[in-house]
């Protein structure tokens, strides 16, 4: 009994000393508890973070380099962007999830022409990222502030389409499931136009990733597979480009994406049609969605 | 036999009520969200049905009561869940449609669904404590012991959705199983004769 005390106080004690604010330093630029998590602007050696746990090494979302606010510091972001070469003039951009907002920015530099609509469910995150992450109020940006899944069924109502669609709303920590099944998938598809791509940047790094994969070959037979630290899928309402036509959209991007910090020469060899999962897993719909449970199982 | 079917009517309605209303979570996600406010919507909807079926139950088992009636208000809330199976996607899809606001048509949309079912299974507790309590003196016991039952049910059948039947049937199929024990468990009371009827 008293030992068992003892190594919660010590666990506790722990916990205490290893938390970002005291470990390192870490200055709290904000925070507050918004109707869906708690939500934090951290800056550390140039670099500022928003985070969604207090966590932040594990959680972290956005981060920007404060002195170069264009040079994308993180992995998906880049992945993300790698779409251009799949679709290089989109016209009209949906971006479900908004977090720092540097995949519209950057989208905005890089696409000027392209009408850009954003959703983003929490008010909170949305004015972090126009005070921190300057996203202004800049108009080409039209930020809508709902539901990812209630927008796109809203659009559909509305008749209209997109030549890209990214999809950015999981984390560690959380997957809103209804945007990982099958209906939410053949909506999305329903509102590409010919040719138009989904990008998707996801976590499943656990069994989750079986399920996630053929619930999206369900719907897109074929699709790009990048993988770092995360994954992102791009799929095409069509066919893939060969590697041929990739190389030469790649090209265009070139001099822009070095702007970013990003280099195209080391995105190009991502994009991978290997098809390394388990085609046997259940796919996920509206009917059976239990991708957080599913995530917390080992691979 | 009266007496225990009584009991587990009672603890099996608070079973299938909060699954249900979990499910319901489920059912409404694709068409308005899981916000906060979606299940608000839900639980505001759960709450009133239920008081209102305490109100009808009471009021109903004042008339020769019986455990054959408790078992057959048991059928009629499953059977009343059919629709849900049935006409969920596209009755929320016409509501979404007329009401734009995720608020609202959330509210709207899990009346349609669940309130009637919900009243009757409102129905059940006050019903279940006319046949259990033997005299006045010991009514307060009783109607705890109810109270403990259905609860008890109620937080086995939140526990059990959420953390594992979701993650090995479908929507539709945990309801068609709810349903179907519903159906037996209330079928069961109404082969129960013979026995007097609570005095």
């Amino acid at each position: 009994m008293r030992s068992s005390w003892l190594a919660l106080l010590s666990l506790a004690t722990g916990l205490l000393l290893s938390g970002p604010a005291s470990a390192d330093n870490m200055k709290l630029l904000h925070s507050e508890r918004s109707l869906y998590r708690e939500v934090l602007v951290y800056e550390t050696g140039g670099v500022r973070c928003i985070c969604f746990t207090r966590f932040c090494r594990i959680g972290r979302q956005t981060c920007q380099d404060v002195k170069h606010p264009d040079r994308i510091v993180m992995n998906y972001p880049q992945m993300m962007l790698g779409s251009l070469f799949v679709k290089p003039e989109p016209k009209s951009v949906l971006i479900i999830g908004l977090g720092g907002g540097t995949i519209p920015r950057a989208l905005h530099e890089l696409v000027p022409q392209a009408r850009i609509d954003v959703v983003e469910i929490d008010p909170a995150v949305v004015k972090v990222a126009r005070r921190y992450f300057d996203l202004g109020d800049n108009s080409a940006l039209n930020v809508i502030e709902a539901d990812g899944r209630v927008q796109v069924k809203k659009a559909l109502r509305e008749q209209k389409s997109y030549d890209l669609i990214m999809l950015d709303a999981f984390d560690h920590e959380y997957i809103p499931e209804h945007l990982l099944t099958q209906e939410f998938l053949k909506e999305v598809r329903a509102l590409l136009a010919p040719g138009g791509v989904l990008a998707a940047n996801t976590f499943s790094s656990s069994r989750l990733y079986d399920h996630e994969s053929v619930t999206y070959a369900s719907v897109f037979p074929e699709f790009f597979n990048l993988k770092r630290d995360n994954r992102v899928i791009i799929a095409v309402n069509g066919p893939l480009p060969d590697a041929k036509q990739l190389q030469a959209n790649s090209e265009r991007f070139e001099r822009a994406f070095d702007s970013f910090g990003i280099s195209t020469s080391k995105l190009l060899p991502l994009f991978s049609r290997k098809q390394d999962w388990q085609r046997n897993a259940r796919v996920l719909t509206d009917q059976y969605s239990p991708a957080n449970l599913l995530n917390l199982g080992k691979n | 036999m009266q007496l225990i079917l009584s009991y587990l009517i009672a603890g099996w309605s608070g079973f299938f009520v909060m699954a249900v209303e979990l499910l319901g979570g489920r059912l409404l996600a694709p068409t308005f969200g899981s916000s906060i406010y979606v299940w608000g919507a839900i639980i505001t909807v759960f709450m009133l049905a239920l008081s209102i079926g305490y109100l009808a139950g009471g009021r109903l088992s004042m008339s020769a009561p019986s455990v054959r009636k408790l078992g057959l208000i048991l059928i009629v809330a499953a059977l009343t869940v059919l629709p849900l199976l049935l006409f969920a996607e596209s009755l929320l899809d016409s509501v979404a449609n007329a009401i734009p606001d995720p608020r609202f048509g959330s509210l709207v949309g899990a009346t349609v669904l669940f309130f009637i079912p919900t009243v009757f299974s409102g129905m059940i507790s006050p019903y279940a404590v006319r046949l259990i309590v033997p005299d006045r003196s010991s009514s307060g016991r009783h109607a705890g012991q109810l109270y403990f039952v259905s609860t008890f049910g109620s937080a086995a059948g939140t526990l059990l959705t959420s953390f594992y039947l979701v993650l090995i049937m479908e929507v539709n199929h945990i309801l068609i199983a709810l349903m179907s024990i519903s159906g037996l468990i209330g079928g069961a009371a109404c082969l129960v004769r013979g026995e007097a009827n609570a005095q």
